[in-house]
């Protein structure tokens, strides 16, 4: 079974057996604009909350998305190197970004769901 | 940046209307891009017709027997003898020879001129000069016009189809309306189009009407930027400035070598005495699909530091990442390998000519 959480800086993570799908959200993208490049993290990596864990770069500039709990990337999304417009044309599936291994569980706490996201986007 | 210290464009409900996303630029709320988005707004404009709305830049008349000696001491420009309907790309100079600002001056009468100027630099360019013309018989006048730019290879079809001229029918030439208004055969996007200054009511009507026509979109500044970085064109603040002078900017075609002998405009003396500038401005092409952005370094392939990236992005119709910079003159040679830092990767970028895509300005 899967939850899905979100966070104030509009990503989204698909949670499931404590590994989390992470991808930036429809909101996030649209606000992006039109991305050209996504440089994705090393498998194996040991992230901390906050960490820049993906740089997209669209037209006009570069964005960080950042580790939204802690966790170490087992998976990064290789379709976007050869096609970064699938953040902007299918954020929540093929968009995805990387698939981490959950460290404390307990952070999921503090995340959103989608119907607190909504609202906060307004 | 407060909202109350930035400006708003007068079209700003129309810009709302077509769901634009804004940002500041040169203390503007300016619309970045619009529903179409980035990329397919910049290939729109490539393909049909992208109407701009470009209100944040400044239209000064110079009106007056002595109009011409004013403009050819205020630029390096020879305004006298300039036709009726001319326009050509000049400069405000500073005595160190330095690009104050870069303008488009067009000659609308026997005494009058029309001055186009940047944005960010409107309140110093006026205030520049309404000093130099003290000594002058002319009058100096902030046009108060809407301005908008429609670019691409349907621009001048859409425009006749609209019932709009008459037009400027050659590339950096322009004319006055019967009744106010301002249109110059010019751009900043490398393709054929036209820039149209009118009071408030005729520029709403005619935004309204050129928006009825299937090949006109707005388009944002984020695509303004990527079009004008692809024909190789400068953004004054970014690519040159009071720190960079025409012969390391690669613009000193604007300023014959006559003028240049003979003198007398400001910053002549420090024009003439120039030797071979220490670095030039370059079209510089990043290999891969990294966009290299301004403020990064250049280095040799030893690893020496010989320059900075001054813009960077992505272009979407060579699709690639394009960019220009400032780099060692020795070094400006065909596909001279460099490389750059981008977060800390080591990025091999080349020189490339410029423009990335081919000008399609109406020259005939």
């Amino acid at each position: 079974m899967s939850a899905t959480y979100f966070t104030e800086d509009h990503e989204w993570l698909r949670v499931e057996d404590g590994l989390a799908t992470v991808g930036i959200t429809d909101y996030a993208q649209e606000q992006l604009g039109d991305l050209v490049f996504v440089e994705l993290p090393e498998i194996g990596r040991s992230l901390s909350k906050g960490d820049t864990a993906v740089v997209v770069e669209s037209v006009k500039a570069a964005s960080d998305v950042y580790a939204p709990v802690d966790g170490e990337i087992t998976e990064a999304n290789d379709a976007l190197s050869s096609e970064p417009a699938l953040v902007n044309s299918s954020p929540r599936d093929g968009g995805w970004l990387w698939k981490m291994r959950l460290s404390d569980k307990s952070q999921l706490e503090g995340l959103m769901d989608e119907a607190g996201y909504k609202a906060m986007i307004g | 940046m407060t909202a109350g210290d930035t400006k708003t464009l007068p079209l700003e409900d129309m810009h709302q209307a077509a769901g634009a996303r804004f940002g500041t630029f040169a203390g503007w709320h300016m619309p970045l891009t619009y529903p179409l988005g980035v990329f397919k707004e910049h290939l729109w404009t490539r393909q049909d017709a992208g109407l701009f709305d470009i209100s944040h830049m400044c239209l000064f008349a110079v009106d007056g027997p002595q109009s011409a000696k004013l403009l050819s001491r205020a630029c390096p420009l020879e305004a006298e003898p300039l036709a009726v309907g001319q326009g050509k790309l000049s400069f405000f100079l500073d005595e160190n020879a330095g690009i104050l600002d870069d303008l488009i001056v067009t000659r609308t009468g026997a005494e009058r001129f029309i001055v186009v100027a940047n944005a960010g630099n409107a309140e110093s360019d006026e205030k520049h000069l309404r000093e130099i013309a003290a000594g002058y018989d002319c009058s100096i006048a902030v046009l108060p016009f809407v301005f908008l730019a429609l670019q691409g290879p349907k621009a001048e079809d859409v425009l006749k189809r609209a019932g709009f001229g008459p037009l400027p029918e050659r590339f950096m030439t322009g004319l006055e309306l019967d009744g106010g208004g301002f249109v110059s055969r010019s751009g900043y996007t490398g393709e054929d189009g036209f820039e149209i200054g009118l009071p408030l009511d005729h520029a709403t009507t005619l935004a309204e009407k050129l928006l009825t026509d299937e090949r006109v979109r707005w388009i944002g500044l984020a695509a303004r930027d990527s079009l004008r970085l692809e024909a190789g064109l400068c953004l004054h603040g970014q690519d040159i400035s009071p720190e960079t002078d025409p012969v390391m900017a690669g613009l000193l075609w604007a300023i014959p070598k006559p003028l240049r002998e003979k003198g007398g405009f400001i910053g002549a003396e420090a024009l003439a005495s120039l030797g071979n500038p220490k670095r030039r401005r370059t079209g510089l092409r990043p290999e891969g699909r990294l966009p290299v952005r301004a403020g990064a370094p250049l280095f040799d392939p030893a690893g020496k530091p010989v320059g900075t990236v001054t813009s960077g992005g992505f272009g979407p119709s060579v699709d690639h990442p394009v960019a220009m910079g400032l780099l060692d003159a020795e070094l400006v040679l065909p596909r001279q390998p460099l490389h750059t830092e981008v977060r800390g990767q080591k990025i091999p970028i080349t020189v490339h000519s410029l423009p990335f895509t081919p000008h399609r300005y109406r020259k005939g």
